[in-house]
């Protein structure tokens, strides 16, 4: 673990892996939680958790590169059930890619417990992790200019639900009715670094 | 129905709703948004008797003209302007009495970018997640204004109770020369040991293509020492971002909360007032300075 000092009141904690970065953001919200810490925005990423709003990092850097992280809680809540149809453009060339056939790329994609890794790209956009490595794939050579909201999609080794039509590059393999992002509502995001996700298969897997 | 609203007759280039925007939700891919010029929104308030974090319009280059349907003071700042009441000059950075119906126009910006308007009651628009801002990467808060776009104002403040106001105060003048004190990091490591002494040591140009999001820069390109990507990772506000073209992005408040590209340096934020009334071809310097 690397704390790096970001401008004045900031530090980038730099990590060796994506269950590492879970672990430490983790107990960077229980610590301040319980009050130990004060900072206004912990913000987890691919291999960093970056501490903004820090009145002396410094001394924190110096306190957390000495402790040891205890892994991320495994049930800290039940997990957030997403309905979805498997029905998305790109899951037969998903499926191809993982060697087996569409029904079988769906039933693998619902049987996985997804964790909320972190969140960015737009309010709402979480990404999820849990497929195991052997299922990475590479994102579209050309993005699609307009991707549906309630778009279930694979990257790299992310699940994402695009919570409102935007463009992007991530390969489609089903749709959900399910509202990711509502401002109106408390929470206004479905999905916050650290839930627990599954997506529940709706209807007959493969339609189109 | 109420009056106390106004109805924009001049929407102008881009004007927006801002207050101190939404900080403590880029966790959740919430940008903080906000005013880019938070001195001068503060200082409109204050002198229009409102709260220091009231909303206020910003406006871009050209300014706008507003038609209030109820007597209201409002006060003008940040980028300098003309400011007229039904065709009268007016005073800028001062309280100005505008009677119902009347016409308040916002002249383009003679120096500097960004104009601040503020009401008494301040812009009462809804708040999303505790702002009334407009975030143009995200599109959270109310859209930019809209020639014919109706605002509600709140109330007119008690003047037992309203903030004591002031009734004139000295603003600092937009920059002729930018300069930009930065920290290096936190991957400055990811440049070569030329690019990181050209950052600090040549002359930029403020770019047109800056926005909301960024304020980008024209000048020599910052090479890098390693290939490859760089896994996502959080933002700050300030933060200098090297995109391939090898040309620094100095974040501004609609930042995006994560970005793959790497941060050479963190600009002070008591530096990104001035970085927000810089017109396009300004020079910048980059200069680095010890951490606090």
């Amino acid at each position: 673990m690397r704390a790096l000092p970001v401008g004045d009141d900031a530090l980038l904690i730099d990590v060796a892996s994506g269950q590492d970065a879970e672990a430490l953001h983790a107990e960077l919200v229980r610590r301040r939680a319980e009050g130990l810490l004060s900072v206004r925005e912990i913000v987890p990423a691919a291999r960093t958790v970056l501490l903004d709003g820090l009145s002396d990092p410094g001394r924190l850097a110096a306190e957390l590169t000495a402790a040891d992280v205890p892994p991320a809680p495994a049930r800290a809540r039940d997990a957030v059930e997403i309905p979805v149809r498997y029905d998305g453009p790109d899951l037969a060339e998903v499926a191809a890619h993982w060697g087996v056939s569409p029904r079988e790329a769906a039933r693998i994609h619902a049987a996985t417990e997804f964790r909320v890794a972190f969140c960015g790209f737009a309010p709402g956009f979480g990404y999820l992790t849990g497929l195991p490595s052997r299922y990475d794939v590479p994102r579209r050579a050309t993005p699609r200019t307009a991707v549906p909201a309630g778009s279930v999609a694979l990257a790299g080794p992310y699940t994402g639900v695009y919570p409102r039509s935007s463009p992007g590059g991530w390969q489609l393999i089903g749709t959900t009715d399910t509202v990711l992002w509502d401002h109106t509502r408390v929470p206004a995001a479905l999905l916050a670094p650290g839930t627990r996700v599954r997506f529940v298969p709706e209807g007959r897997v493969g339609a189109v | 129905m109420t009056d106390r609203a106004l109805v924009v007759v001049r929407a102008g280039a881009l004007t927006t709703v801002q207050d101190r925007g939404r900080p403590g939700y880029a966790h959740l891919g919430v940008p903080r948004s906000g005013a880019l010029d938070p001195p001068a929104a503060e200082l409109v308030n204050r002198l229009a008797g409102n709260p220091p974090d009231a909303a206020v319009l910003e406006t871009t280059l050209s300014g706008c003209a507003l038609r209030p349907r109820s007597a209201v003071t409002v006060a003008v700042g940040g980028a300098p302007c003309r400011v007229s009441v039904d065709g009268r000059p007016a005073a800028w950075a001062a309280p100005v009495r505008v009677p119902a119906g009347a016409l308040l126009d916002v002249g383009p910006a003679v120096r500097g970018v960004r104009s601040y308007v503020a009401v008494s009651g301040g812009f009462a628009v809804d708040p999303v997640l505790g702002s009334r801002s407009t975030d143009l990467l995200s599109g959270l808060g109310p859209d930019p204004l809209t020639d014919g776009t109706v605002l509600p104002l709140g109330p007119e403040p008690d003047p037992v109770t309203a903030y004591p106001r002031v009734d004139v105060a000295p603003q600092p003048c937009p920059p002729d020369e930018l300069v930009l004190r930065v920290t290096l990091g936190p991957r400055d490591d990811w440049f070569t040991a030329e690019a990181v002494r050209a950052f600090t040591t040549r002359a930029y140009r403020v770019s047109a293509a800056g926005n909301r999001i960024g304020l980008r820069t024209e000048g020599v390109a910052l090479e890098r020492a390693r290939p490859g990507e760089l896994p996502s990772e959080g933002m700050v506000l300030g933060a200098v971002q090297v995109p391939p073209d090898g040309r620094p992005v100095v974040f501004l408040a609609d930042h995006p909360t994560t970005g793959g590209y790497p941060v050479i340096g963190v600009v002070r934020t008591a530096d990104l007032p001035a970085a927000a009334q810089a017109v396009p071809g300004t020079p910048v310097r980059f200069v680095a300075v010890r951490r606090r």
